[in-house]
């Protein structure tokens, strides 16, 4: 970059005068890595296979055939079990909302100095590494089997992912409304509730319900780990080959997933 | 009573150096303005007299009502009590769009109420009716529930006022309150800033852009260039002439386009029929 000050010498102009060229050379740079990235992983992710998507195909319908004739006798059960799943969704969504609004605040660099930023980045990361069906399965040995130790297992990770969201979005933030209520005297915490929040308010109303029509998700396979709900139901019947009986409970999830989907679109509309 | 004492402020950012050496005195009361071109510091003086920059390590010293603000590049301890002193009112009005204007009106209270009161947003009735008075002073009375980036620039940068005037700083800083505002709007906002100075006694300091606005709404001008003082006095005397001579070409753009006669700068008074006489020095 260079200064638009009056001191720029009076030489001929030229066409890349102060362009900088370490952005043209980055991009190329990513582009280079991520091809070498793809073809170094070729190999160990066994794509050679995908040949086998054709020539297997017959295996693929004589599977899918068992799912064609879903069997509802027992859709109460299913409805109960999914609102479980529901339920397990909706606290493991809400707990971590109410941690990640402080954390999404101190792991921004425009909010917080680096010597909290970093650590909060850190723990974040911990959280989102690990995946949340390991976190189950480290909740189900302390907590016990059942829904408890899903909801925590969501609540963890989903802490990791939702916070990173709200920091990101804060550090997007127009800074000059702020300086405007810092300027009356205010206080660092009443800068953030009437300077920062409303601004991030749009951005973080859809991160939580699009992280809770993911955890909805998420709560059906932390069930398959014995974390009761849909879950749990879905893979004994699989197990058992009971194929009917897991479509009917397939499209219990779709539909229900969907919804949460409609509902969380109006909820989004309402708050923008 | 000496309202703003800046000592020697130095600023630099990365390579510009954006004041040099500055020192001016502004009693209580006054309305001064602050004129140059873009980039000669204007903002960057504001912006350190409201606290929201600090100068550099040496010798930089700034005291507001005989308080010291910051010295050698550090703010006082008590920077964020002596903010509620400071009204500060910016060229892109600082209001948080998507609240209620009369939401960052309440806010001037800030300062002045309890921490926990205003951390929890709980105003009095008798606040909410200050801040309905402060909008109706200003003359946008109805918009109080509207959101505020619905509100034209010079409705936001009247209820940016009136968030001052909640606020009951006693020195208002005005950086380019009306560089973004077309003409209309830019003389109510100037007329509402004279008005405050003149009716509540408040200390304004305003940059502007344009010297006729100086030479009509305030008895005195700072002038900068390059981050240093070039004139200090009263504005009657920055004729366009000596506006050549402090700026050279660089004066065009501190004169309106229509007061820019071709061939020179010289003003004409009957192309300028809105100028009158310059503000008499208030006592």
């Amino acid at each position: 970059m260079t200064e638009t000050s009056q001191s720029l010498p009076a030489a001929a102009p030229s066409l890349n005068a102060g362009r900088d060229w370490s952005r043209s050379i980055g991009n190329g740079a990513i582009l280079l890595g991520l091809a070498v990235a793809l073809v170094l992983s070729w190999g160990p992710a066994d794509m050679a296979s995908w040949t086998h998507l054709f020539t297997d195909a017959g295996n693929m319908a004589k599977y899918a055939s068992g799912f064609l004739h879903p069997k509802f006798d027992d859709w109460r059960f299913y409805v109960e079990e999914m609102i479980v799943t529901l339920q397990i969704a909706l606290w493991g969504t809400f707990l971590s909302l109410i941690v990640s609004i402080p954390l999404g605040i101190l792991a921004a660099h425009n909010m917080a100095p680096a010597w909290i930023v970093h650590p909060c980045r850190w723990l974040l990361n911990v959280f989102r590494a690990i995946h949340e069906v390991v976190w189950a399965v480290l909740f189900v040995v302390a907590v016990g089997l059942g829904p408890f130790a899903g909801v925590m297992a969501l609540f963890v990770h989903n802490t990791g992912i939702m916070a990173k969201l709200f920091s990101e979005a804060v550090e997007a933030i127009d800074a000059r409304p702020v300086e405007g209520i810092r300027a009356t005297g205010a206080t660092r915490v009443q800068e953030v509730i009437f300077g920062v929040i409303p601004q991030v308010m749009p951005l973080w109303v859809s991160y939580f319900l699009y992280r809770f029509e993911t955890n909805v998700r998420s709560a059906t396979i932390l069930g398959v780990i014995g974390a009761g709900g849909i879950g749990q139901v879905l893979f004994e019947s699989i197990r058992g080959f009971y194929y009917p009986e897991s479509a009917a409970i397939l499209i219990v999830v779709v539909v229900t997933v969907s919804l949460t989907d409609i509902l969380s679109q109006q909820l989004r509309k309402f708050f923008l | 009573m000496t309202a703003v004492d800046v000592k020697d402020l130095s600023k630099r950012f990365n390579r510009k150096q954006a004041l040099r050496g500055v020192s001016l005195r502004i009693a209580a009361g006054e309305m001064v303005a602050l004129i140059g071109a873009s980039g000669s510091g204007k903002s960057t003086l504001i912006r350190h007299l409201a606290g929201l920059e600090r100068g550099e390590a040496e010798g930089s010293a700034i005291e507001i009502f005989g308080r010291p603000l910051q010295a050698n590049g550090r703010l006082a301890a008590d920077a964020r009590q002596m903010r509620r002193e400071i009204g500060v009112i910016f060229q892109q009005f600082n209001l948080v769009g998507r609240l209620p204007v009369i939401t960052n009106v309440l806010v001037g209270h800030l300062g002045r109420i309890p921490d926990w009161r205003g951390t929890l947003g709980a105003f009095t009735r008798e606040e909410k009716l200050e801040a309905l008075a402060a909008l109706a002073r200003v003359g946008i009375p109805d918009v109080a529930w509207q959101r505020a980036s619905t509100l034209s620039g010079g409705q936001q940068q009247r209820a940016a006022i009136a968030r001052c005037l909640v606020q009951q700083s006693r020195l208002l800083l005005a950086d380019e309150p009306i560089a973004s505002l077309d003409p209309a709007s830019a003389r109510r906002v100037m007329d509402v800033l004279a008005d405050i100075n003149r009716r509540d006694g408040i200390t304004a300091v305003v940059s502007l852009h344009q010297v006729e606005y100086a030479r009509r709404y305030c008895a005195r001008t700072i002038a900068l260039r390059a981050g240093s003082i070039v004139y200090d006095g009263p504005s009657a005397a920055l004729t366009n002439d000596f506006l050549t001579e402090l700026y050279g070409a660089d004066s065009e753009e501190l004169v309106l386009p229509d007061q820019r006669p071709a061939g020179g700068l010289r003003l004409d008074p009957s192309r300028a029929p809105w100028m009158g006489e310059p503000s008499p020095v208030p006592a």
